[in-house]
């Protein structure tokens, strides 16, 4: 088991190689021309002032060039100057990335508990109502567009019925409480400011909602399925045989049986809301990774775009090698082997 | 351990003469699609303290779905009505929470599959501790200890090392013997065991047929052992119930049963045991195959077949009639010639306990 782990770990280098190659070549393919984004469009017929661009952001070096050099900086955790912030891309990530996570778990969350409960309900009350209830609210979850859902429910939430806060992470007269994990909630209670807190859990709750949703739908379907192939095994005959309650059959029998696969789909989804939160964030304007990384690509900021892919998708590996890892834990079959 | 199982036993009265389980009219229906069908039609059987009742018949015929209802374990699509009453008290129509406190505690049962009858993600001393700690109020050790005694009890070397093991590192017979061990880890009145060995291979149905023996003497439990093979019920049963369609259509003493078979679906079974010292062939098989459930046919249910049918079979279907002590479902149960069949198929089977 160790030795499976330990050939993932050897792997990880390799694939971020890749994943950095790639993420440098998609900017070469673009037809855009990245000096539209540095260059202020009186100074474009100006060549000493574009010459000068050019130098200064090394667009007059060959690719392989500045590959290399691209390379190099990265070494050293440099990930290049944005166009269009001046700042360090890193410094730019690194103050995103802690929204979009905590956007991405708060929808985790919601994701699993909401597809868990209504796979375990739609499998035990296969047939009825309640499944049929279940199926289509996964049919809408994973099939409505963010876009549509999102501002569905902002209307309904925020316009219509004021219940909840309109777009953003908090509300613009609250301070921002010292960033310590970069998670507002939990930044809030550690600064034991709970109106910040409250705040920003209500700002949370409508884009986590939307998005958890598009990933309940696949995380209830499995779970029903896995659910319905463990329900008529004979060892929960066993258990109900035992004098055991239908509940702790469900529960503690069956459902523990289905966690593996379980487990695999909740990694994969929660790689998935990371590099997918983008739409999510567009619209709620929530200050993450992903709005970044559409302003990066609306101006052809190349490093920024660079920036992101890299980070995005080292979040991917990162968060299948964990699910790789949970799922040999999980399983004393795989683990004891 | 006795100690702590004293206190559990209910305090049922136990009547004098009244059998430990009594099955009078069992019936379960299953809907289907709009459409419904019996697959258990009438089953009447009485199992007494520290016996051992074999009951028998082919794959359909509805063994496991009479016991599994008396239990009320049948599923949601199934309609049960009858009566099976265990120490006087009726099952049948019981609230879920109190046959709860029944099942594995004064009743336990165990299947066919000892691969798929343990939870593969828990270890087997947790599963059963569990089985302890459902009907007993001891701690989470206690339980454990009693799990160690339990697969010491069941013969498994190495209890404490097994007990900390998952299923899949147990072999099939051991599978078997720790559903075992769980089973009769409240010291149960009665045992349902539907076919307990058929999964396994030969040396080791033995031994597990042994270890089930051992325990129902020592701890003088009922046994309910449901099989095909009547091998294993002229060794180890007191009594049998043949079934037939859902139907018990013969109850006797396994010697009354084996020397004077008094239904011909009986007597075709007996016929047509392998017979070991000749060869692997049949000597006798029952022509036809059993009717579909849905569609039985008018009369006896077992007419089609039986070479001694007549004009009566067809139209009436034979109540369980009391031949002093034994029962038979047939018109002709008392004018049946002859069986010569038994001494062949006596001969075949292995052991000598046909005469007691
Ligand atoms: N949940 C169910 N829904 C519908 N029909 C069922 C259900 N369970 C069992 N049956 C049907 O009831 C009939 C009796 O089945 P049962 O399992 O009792 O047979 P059996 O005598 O135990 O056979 P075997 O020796 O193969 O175990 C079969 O025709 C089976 O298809
Ligand atoms: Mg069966």
């Amino acid at each position: 088991m160790s030795r499976y782990i330990l050939r993932r770990l050897i792997a990880m280098p390799f694939l971020v190689l890749g994943i950095v190659t790639i993420a440098f070549l998609i900017t070469t393919v673009t037809k855009g021309d990245p000096l539209t984004a540095i260059v202020a469009e009186q100074q474009m017929n100006n060549p000493e002032v574009v010459a000068a661009a050019k130098a200064r952001w090394g667009l007059d070096r060959s690719l392989p060039e500045r590959y290399m050099i691209y390379l190099g900086n990265l070494m050293s955790g440099d990930l290049g100057t944005s166009f269009i912030t001046k700042r360090n891309v890193g410094t730019d990530i690194l103050y995103r990335l802690p929204a979009t996570l905590e956007l991405v778990f708060a929808a985790m969350i919601f994701g699993t508990t909401l597809g868990i409960v209504l796979g375990v309900l739609a499998a035990y009350f296969r047939n009825s109502l309640i499944d049929h209830g279940a199926r289509l609210f996964a049919l809408f979850g994973s099939s409505l567009p963010v876009f549509w859902s999102g501002l569905g429910l902002l209307f309904i939430f925020s316009v219509m019925l004021n219940w909840l806060p309109g777009p953003g992470r908090l509300d613009a007269r609250l301070p921002l409480p010292p960033g310590i994990t970069g998670f507002l909630t939990i930044d809030s209670l550690l600064a034991g400011n709970l109106t910040v807190f409250k705040d920003a859990l209500w700002h949370l709750l409508l884009p986590a909602f939307v998005l958890g949703w598009t990933v309940s739908g696949t995380i209830s379907r499995l779970v029903r399925a896995n659910m319905l192939d463990v329900m008529s095994r004979e060892f929960v005959l066993t258990a109900r045989a035992k004098g055991a309650s239908e509940f702790r059959v469900v529960i503690v029998h069956a459902l523990r049986n289905t966690m593996v696969p379980t487990l695999t789909v909740i990694g994969y989804s929660f790689a998935y809301l990371i590099t997918g939160a983008v739409l999510t964030e567009t619209i709620f304007s929530w200050p993450g990774m992903g709005s970044y990384a559409v302003e990066a690509a609306r101006a052809l900021d190349f490093p920024a775009i660079i920036g992101v892919t890299i980070v995005g998708g080292l979040a991917f590996l990162v968060t299948n090698l964990v699910t790789d890892i949970l799922y040999v834990v999980a399983n004393p079959r795989v683990r004891l082997s | 351990m006795s100690a702590q199982l004293s206190s559990v036993r209910s305090g049922a009265a136990e009547m004098p003469g009244e059998p430990l389980l009594s099955i009078r009219g069992l019936r379960v229906g299953f809907r289907k699609a709009g459409s419904q069908f019996e697959a258990v039609r009438g089953i009447d059987l009485d199992v007494a303290k520290g016996e051992v009742l074999g009951i028998v018949g082919e794959s359909g015929s509805g063994k496991s779905v009479g016991m599994l209802a008396a239990l009320g374990l049948t599923s949601k699509n199934a309609v049960v009505t009858g009566s099976v009453r265990f120490k006087g008290d009726e099952l049948v129509g019981k609230p879920a929470r109190e046959m709860r406190k029944i099942r594995g505690a004064r009743i336990a049962m165990i299947f066919q599959d000892p691969l798929s009858s343990l939870n593969p993600v828990m270890t087997v001393g947790a599963q059963i501790a569990e089985a302890v700690r459902l009907h007993q109020r001891v701690t989470r050790k206690q339980a454990m200890a009693r799990a160690v005694d339990l697969l010491n009890l069941v013969s498994i070397p190495q209890p404490e090392r097994r007990a900390s093991q998952y299923p899949h590192e147990f072999s099939g017979g051991m599978r078997q013997r720790a559903v075992i061990a769980m089973a009769v880890a409240n010291d149960p009145d009665l045992l349902i065991a539907d076919e307990p060995t058929t999964a396994l291979d030969v040396t080791v149905q033995a031994q597990i047929l042994a270890v089930l023996r051992s325990l129902q003497e020592r701890l003088g439990l009922g046994l309910v052992l449901i099989t095909h093979d009547l091998g294993v019920v002229a060794g180890h049963a007191d009594r049998v119930a043949v079934v037939y369609s859902g139907r018990v259509v013969e109850q006797a003493t396994v010697s009354e049963l084996f020397a004077d078979p008094r239904h011909p679906y009986t007597r075709g079974l007996i016929a047509s045991i392998p017979n070991l010292e000749e060869s692997r062939e049949r000597l006798f098989s029952i022509d036809g195959a059993p009717p579909a459930l849905g569609s039985l046919p008018g009369g006896c249910a077992f007419h089609p077949r039986c070479i001694h049918a007549e004009a009566r079979c067809r139209e009436q279907d034979p109540p369980l009639l009391d031949l002093g002590g034994r029962f038979s479902a047939c018109h002709f149960a008392t004018t049946l010639p002859p069986f010569h069949g038994a001494s062949l198929a006596a001969a075949s089977l292995e052991t000598g306990s046909l005469t007691p």
